[in-house]
């Protein structure tokens, strides 16, 4: 079938053929327990290559990086460095034979400078002096500005980022491995980091790119390694794949696709933000500046931004985990709630999911049928008298998982030992299940895997139907066009003014994660950039 | 091949059962060593230990005894444990509570005072010993002292205190001198169940305590709190559980049981209020609270163990010469292995085998 004609492909051999790849495994296993995280994977990385490693979480792409960044050692396999075998013992072997990293999470210290920070991360030859110097030409060299003098604190995410890659960069690196680097940028930044790669590759340099943004990698990248469940299932070009045929590889199978009901009405505005500022509980936290909006039921509003700009603190002022003073800034189901516990607002009829799953969501090392009574103790008869119902508790796990289909080894597990997804499908399923008049929910497929990502789209979808105002911060602009109503976006703790799903193009979404604002002249400036 | 550590996906509930046992077997064993280095016959040192005490009544009362205020003030400490609140100074709030109940003896001494002074000698007890443990409460939730040393240090500010006392005003006066107040009255006095024995009603009121906190914590959205505060203490204020109040409570119910087996020891098995009263109860209960689970039933087990320990710690100390201090060495190794064993319930040994390396051409 199709197999054929990408073997026949000649970006994945035939270009090559006759010199050695930069970077070859051989049947790379890595074996956690019973657990094969990483199955026989052979892969090629050329000079001058965009590499892309495609897969869901869990499909193994960590883990292979890992291994070839020398973080940990393989069970069984061999990685081949310009031809020769190696074993890299570290790191800092990887990164003196020429492999460079970045991490999606960075490792920063939030109190020192740009030039300190660079200067810890490198093997510390030269002077601080000679140092700064070689930061501030690298940086100008590809541009990616950056002032050595700057605590990292101050810095917005992608400036942190970059303070990342120039690090890698000052080692000079053949073969620089990215993970997800576009998750925390704007559109407009991840353009500029195209260029930045773009000209990388020019160099001769290979990059190996960690996504699973699909229109990104059909964009950027010559060639593309797809695993699923440890094992590689395909090595092929991209630029002749469509996003649904790399998704289908990725997934092992169709993807159900998520489906608003026509005509859905709204009503009376059931969650009202008026004018919320509130100052941050933690050092270098994020203010809430004068945050306004309505949310009537039957609504869908997205809330777009740079991760860090103040969407956490949002929640925990949403939620009643931090409360404000005046009681009039959050107004639930019509009565002032700014002042009342998550529990009070509970009652109102509110529901939350919080970002993290294991330990904000539910307690990990506990039972679900105790996490379904974490937060229906208020108002879901689970509780009578101060004693338990078991019973109660125990059905709320059977409903949500008949409901929304999670998988899990026995009856009530502890929470820790369901995946990522169904963990995910329970605690979303047990919010609904309450049937909430308002649902606030904080970045709700965010590492899920496509299949359980759908089912919780659609359950949000279906909830707002059903009569209820849903609220929904998610860093995935993809995610919000297909679900949400409306868009606004959060930047540095203001909330801007809501735009229609159609009207928020990914340009204007963009400009307002950057920061600016969507007034002519600004917006041109900034498109000219 | 090499031994490791492999983190496991799901808690075994097998190994918690059991990892107790473990650890007392490996304590045993470390023990053997240390009677062989003494120049003991390891085995008849361990007959005296943990055999001889169980053949005769006498030392089972015995057992019951010493076991009544380990079991109590070892609840009190596992609800504290388990909500992530660490008292450490349940020593304190025993002399505290043994203090504050004596006051009555001692004041209404020699009076027709009526049947109601036991009982108001209890509560008196169980609220100074709820009040005394509230400083470290309050300091930690207000000022965010650590209460690990503020319970601690306020265990030798009560140890004086009490020593002030019957060196000072509550002194027997016919009683040569030493430092004692005089023997209670007998409405004063916790009533023995078996004429002529040891066993005392504090036993029984310990037996109630393991059952009332069984269903707390079970059955309760209240022990649920105090479980989750300390499972996953994010996870319990999204729902809705406020922790500071919770290491007010589980502080005060725990300082008021520790009040409580103080005065039940005082006006019990001692009969009088002097220094010393305490083996270091507060001490060993958190060994039997760790030894049993935070459990409230592994915590009457392991009670009754501990207290075993004490008791064959003296008959080995008489048959042996075996010194007083090996039982506190004991009791030590046990928590030291109770702990470490503890790793295995999330964790296994793995035997890891070396890599294998895939002989394959290099093209």
């Amino acid at each position: 079938m199709q197999v054929h004609q990408r073997m026949l492909d000649p970006t994945t051999n035939g270009l090559h053929s006759g010199e050695t790849p930069l970077l070859r495994t051989i049947g790379l296993t890595k074996r956690y327990g019973d657990f094969l995280a990483n199955d026989s994977i052979d892969i090629d990385i050329w000079p001058k290559e965009i590499h892309a490693l495609l897969g869901e979480n869990g499909a193994g792409k960590s883990t292979l990086v890992k291994a070839i960044y020398g973080l940990i050692q393989p069970s069984a396999g061999e990685i081949l460095w310009k031809g020769q075998p190696v074993a890299l013992s570290g790191p800092s072997e990887a990164r003196s034979r020429g492999i460079g990293m970045v991490f999606q999470h960075f490792s920063l210290f939030d109190n020192l400078t740009v030039a300190e920070n660079v200067a810890l991360g490198l093997d510390g030859r030269e002077s601080f002096k000679d140092m700064s110097a070689r930061l501030e030409q690298v940086s100008k060299t590809y541009g990616l500005p950056l002032d050595p003098k700057r605590e990292v604190w101050q810095l917005s995410v992608g400036e942190r980022q970059r303070i990342e890659i120039v690090r890698a960069l000052m080692q000079d690196p053949q073969f620089l491995i990215l993970d997800e680097p576009t998750a925390v940028l704007t559109p407009q930044e991840a353009d500029q980091l195209f260029i930045v790669l773009e000209r990388l590759k020019a160099e001769g340099r290979a990059i190996l790119y960690i996504s699973h943004k699909l229109e990104e990698v059909k964009r950027l990248c010559d060639t593309a390694t797809i695993l699923r469940g440890g094992k590689k299932v395909e090595t092929c070009n991209p630029r002749l794949e469509t996003a649904a045929s790399l998704a289908r590889m990725m997934v092992g199978g169709e993807i159900k696709e998520v489906k608003a009901a026509a005509g859905r009405q709204t009503t009376v505005p059931r969650l009202v933000v008026n004018d919320l500022s509130l100052a941050p509980s933690e050092a270098h936290g994020v203010r809430l500046e004068h945050i306004s909006f309505e949310l009537k039921g039957g609504e869908i509003l997205g809330i777009a931004g740079v991760a860090g700009n103040g969407q956490d603190e949002l929640f925990a002022a949403l939620s009643g985990e931090r409360l404000s003073k005046d009681p009039g800034t959050i107004v639930i189901e019509g009565l002032a709630a700014g002042h009342l516990s998550i529990t009070q607002r509970r009652k109102l009829g509110a529901a939350f999911v919080p970002e993290e799953r294991l330990g904000h969501g539910t307690a990990p090392r506990m039972k679900l049928s105790e996490n379904a009574l974490l937060t229906g103790h208020a108002a879901s008869g689970m509780v009578h008298h101060g004693f338990i119902d078991t019973a109660a508790t125990l059905k709320t796990v059977d409903r949500a998982t008949e409901t929304f289909d999670v998988r899990k080894a026995k009856r009530d597990p502890e929470a820790a030992s369901l995946s990522g997804g169904n963990l995910q499908k329970f605690i979303v399923g047990r919010e609904i299940l309450r049937n909430p008049a308002v649902l606030v929910v904080s970045q709700p497929t965010w590492g899920v895997d496509a299949g359980a990502a759908a089912v919780i789209r659609q359950a949000l979808l279906d909830l707002a139907t059903a009569g209820a105002a849903v609220l929904v911060t998610s860093q995935d602009l993809d995610e919000l066009a297909e679900i949400a109503d409306r868009i606004a976006v959060m930047f540095h703790g203001h909330l801007s003014a809501p735009l229609a799903t159609k009207e928020a193009t990914r340009e204007k979404l963009g400009l307002l994660m950057g920061g600016s604002s969507l007034e002519p002249k600004e917006a041109a400036h900034a498109v000219g950039a | 091949m090499q031994l490791v550590l492999e983190k496991r996906a799901e808690r075994s509930n097998t190994i918690a059962l059991i990892s107790p046992l473990i650890a007392i077997g490996l304590t045993i064993v470390t023990m053997v060593i240390l009677f062989a280095i003494l120049g003991k016959n390891p085995l008849l040192a361990l007959h005296a230990y943990f055999i001889a005490p169980l053949t005769d009544g006498y030392s089972l009362q015995e057992i019951a005894v010493k076991a009544t205020p380990l079991v109590m003030i070892a609840i009190g400490l596992s609800l504290c444990y388990l909500a992530n609140a660490w008292n450490i100074g349940a020593e304190g709030q025993f002399l505290i509570g043994a203090v504050a109940g004596s006051w009555v003896a001692v004041k209404t001494q020699g009076t027709d005072a009526g049947a109601w002074v036991l009982p108001v000698m209890l509560v008196l007890a169980a609220v100074a010993g709820a009040l005394y443990a509230l400083i470290p409460a309050i300091c930690k939730v207000k000022f965010g002292a650590s209460e690990i040393l503020t319970s601690l240090m306020l265990v030798y500010v009560a140890d004086l205190f009490l020593d002030y006392l019957v060196r000072g005003p509550w002194r027997d006066p016919h009683g040569f001198n030493f430092p004692t107040t005089a023997e209670f009255d007998p409405v004063a006095t916790v009533p023995l169940l078996i004429e002529g024995g040891r066993l005392h009603l504090g036993s029984i009121i310990a037996l109630l305590v393991v059952a009332a906190v069984a269903i707390l914590l079970g059955r309760t959205i209240k022990g649920f709190e105090i479980r989750v505060v300390g499972a996953a203490p994010r996870a319990a204020r999204f729902g809705g559980f406020n922790s500071n109040q919770l290491i007010i409570l589980t502080f005060a119910v725990s300082g008021a049981l520790a009040g409580l087996a103080g005065i039940i020891e005082v006006a019990g098995p001692v009969g009088h209020l002097q220094p010393g009263i305490s083996p270091g109860y507060g001490f060993t209960a958190i060994i039997v609270a760790f030894l049993g689970r935070l459990n409230p039933l592994g915590i009457l087990i392991a009670g009754l163990f501990l207290a075993l320990t004490f008791i064959g710690g003296e008959q080995a100390q008489i048959a042996m010469k075996i010194p007083l201090d090996v039982t506190k060495v004991f009791q030590g190794i046990l928590l030291f292995y109770v702990l470490a064993c503890d790793s295995l319930i999330l964790y296994r040994f793995k035997l890891v085998f070396p890599n294998r390396q895939v002989a394959r051409g290099t093209g």
